[in-house]
């Protein structure tokens, strides 16, 4: 594999390096890749040996060291105290509804916007753009008065409602990029062919989009999923707590005597994401990017 | 054709469910909240009018130009290291790693999708100096050095905030414009490395200029982020100690939920919205004039 690299570069690169002069040379690439690891991976399993730590351990030993003794138990207390099952499961159905509405109506008005042509459909899709700049404080209280005047608190519905709208401008905006990469005659072909525009749409626009669409999702997924500022404000009681305002409760409450157990409750929300990474981290790398770049 | 390309029944079926969110939830509250600058009150006792009262305010509150400067401070320094330190890793993958990047760029990326909350209380856990020192006063102790209270005053939580929002958010920015350097034709580089070009020079004339587009786009992604800083400040620091940490963002949240003061807090809202207009029309100028050269 070398070989060929070398034979083919147009640098004069020495051909016949021995073993040793080749790891030589590599070395700094190996430090780089030591010092990357070290950075990004070493807090987190910091952060993992010390949610096995007893509380004595913690206070009486360098931190990083290994546990003296390994509690495991640190982890089913995480989970009640926490009141993790509640967080996540809120959290899930907070953002999923909301997910699978913005990739339906993002992509539905992304077609209207981009493959459609009427008068003023750039004046529109300016104005979606217009919502990627929008603090979520300029909306705030306003949303919060009429959802507590239309006696709305005490569900996750006015979350869902709202994440539904604030993933807006940047779906429409990402779609209406996809939909523009599809040549227009696909569209005049099936108009000739006698289909209606929302047949086109349904069976011809949304196959060809089918990935985008998945990107699009995940890209919101993980954007709602770390929303702090609206889950404060309407996932404030504890029966609605969201994962975020649970972990913020259990440090607050609990954080300053039980270390372990807290440390294992952010492991533990740590580790459902990884998982989620470990399948799609191609996706979601690919994704977010996209979005900066289209947003 | 053009009938049925502008079908107007389906494109109000097609639309309309996404503007009538949109417009309900996002533009209508915006200008309401524009309208309560001019009020008093919270949502359960009601509002009064207070005429121009809350802008003589904004403007005479020492606490509104702290928040600010912090914002702007945070915001400058923060997408700097961003853009710069992601820049570096995409050159790293890209030169120094190449085909072998992909299972570290995967890596480096994963802090990006975690809670922010979570890596809020990782790193005042790792930067705390009481009861016990965290890892980095640690590390400080075991080279000689005296350890640190690193969240006990404003100039050391900001340091913490930003290394925090930087580790956070670098694997981004290095597959940002690591995907931007893919994007140069091999044939280039190899032609100007024929002529000559080497290290610092070869950068210069040829990889900066053409992954100009990209830094943009990533400069703009990391303003318009880190202008609305507001999760990992609440779960780091609170921003404490007193209000040394506290962005706008942050600044408007305890306004309006801790003092009852939505008409002030709408105020501070907009001004955080005029920023963010300034920069975003800033850059839409600056791009133009770059396409235009």
């Amino acid at each position: 594999m070398t070989e060929t690299v070398a034979m083919t570069s147009v640098r004069p690169v020495n051909r016949r390096s021995r073993p040793v002069s080749r790891f030589l040379r590599r070395i700094p690439s190996y430090l780089t890749i030591a010092l990357l690891l070290v950075v990004t991976g070493y807090p987190l399993l910091w952060m993992f040996f010390n949610s096995l730590k007893s509380n004595r351990d913690f206070l009486n030993s360098p931190s990083y060291t290994l546990p003296e003794e390994w509690m495991w138990s640190n982890y089913a207390r995480a989970w009640e105290t926490g009141n993790l099952a509640v967080t996540i499961s809120n959290s899930l159905l907070a953002v999923v509804p909301s997910v699978i509405l913005i990739a339906l109506l993002g992509t539905a008005a992304g077609f209207a916007l981009e493959v459609m042509v009427w008068k003023g459909r750039n004046g529109v899709l300016l104005t979606f753009l217009a919502g990627i700049m929008i603090p979520g404080q300029m909306i705030l209280l306003p949303l919060f008065t009429a959802f507590f005047n239309l006696r709305f608190s005490g569900s996750l519905l006015p979350l869902i409602i709202i994440y539904t709208a604030i993933g807006m401008p940047l779906t429409v905006f990402m779609m209406a990029t996809y939909f523009r990469a599809i040549p227009r005659e696909v569209f005049e072909a099936s108009t000739i062919d006698g289909a209606s525009m929302l047949r086109s749409f349904w069976s011809i626009g949304l196959p060809m989009v089918r990935n985008a669409i998945f990107t699009v999702a995940i890209v919101q997924f993980f954007l709602l999923w770390n929303d702090l500022l609206f889950a404060l404000v309407f996932a404030g009681q504890r029966k609605l707590n969201t994962i975020q305002i649970g972990l913020l409760n259990f440090s607050g409450e609990y954080g300053a005597i039980d270390y372990g157990p807290l440390f294992a409750a952010i492991c533990i929300t740590t580790a459902g994401i990884l998982v989620i990474y470990l399948f799609l981290n191609q996706r979601i790398m690919k994704g977010l990017a996209a979005g900066a770049v289209k947003g | 054709m053009r009938s049925v390309l502008g079908d107007r029944k389906t494109i109000l079926i097609l639309l309309g469910p996404a503007l009538l969110v949109y417009t309900v939830i996002m533009v209508v509250p915006v200008l309401v909240s524009f309208g309560l600058t001019f009020f008093d009150g919270t949502a359960l006792f009601g509002f009064d009018f207070a005429g121009f009262s809350n802008y003589v305010q904004l403007f005479s509150d020492a606490q509104v130009r702290d928040a600010l400067v912090f914002t702007l401070k945070y915001a400058l320094l923060t997408t700097i290291l961003q853009v710069v330190l992601g820049y570096g890793l995409a050159l790293i993958y890209q030169f120094m790693l190449r085909k072998s990047s992909a299972l570290i760029r995967t890596i480096v990326f994963f802090p990006v999708i975690l809670p922010t909350v979570a890596v809020g209380i990782l790193y005042s856990k790792l930067f705390q100096s009481a009861p016990v020192d965290g890892l980095a006063n640690e590390l400080l102790v075991n080279v000689g050095l005296s350890g640190v209270d690193w969240l006990g005053a404003g100039d050391t939580a900001f340091i913490v905030i930003v290394i925090m929002d930087v580790w956070r958010s670098i694997g981004f920015y290095g597959v940002l414009i690591f995907s931007g350097l893919l994007d140069i034709p091999d044939e280039i580089i190899e032609s100007a490395r024929i002529d000559g070009a080497r290290g610092f020079s070869l950068f210069r004339n040829i990889i900066l200029p053409s992954t100009l587009p990209i830094l943009f786009a990533s400069f703009i992604f990391s303003i318009n982020g880190t202008v609305k800083v507001f999760d990992s400040v609440f779960a780091l620091t609170s921003g404490g100690p007193g209000s040394s940490t506290t962005p706008l963002t942050l600044y408007m949240y305890r306004t309006a939920f801790q003092f009852s003061d939505y008409g002030y807090g709408s105020t501070i809202a907009l001004l955080l919205t005029i920023i963010c207009l300034i920069i975003t029309l800033f850059i839409f100028r600056s791009s133009r004039r770059d396409n235009t050269r």
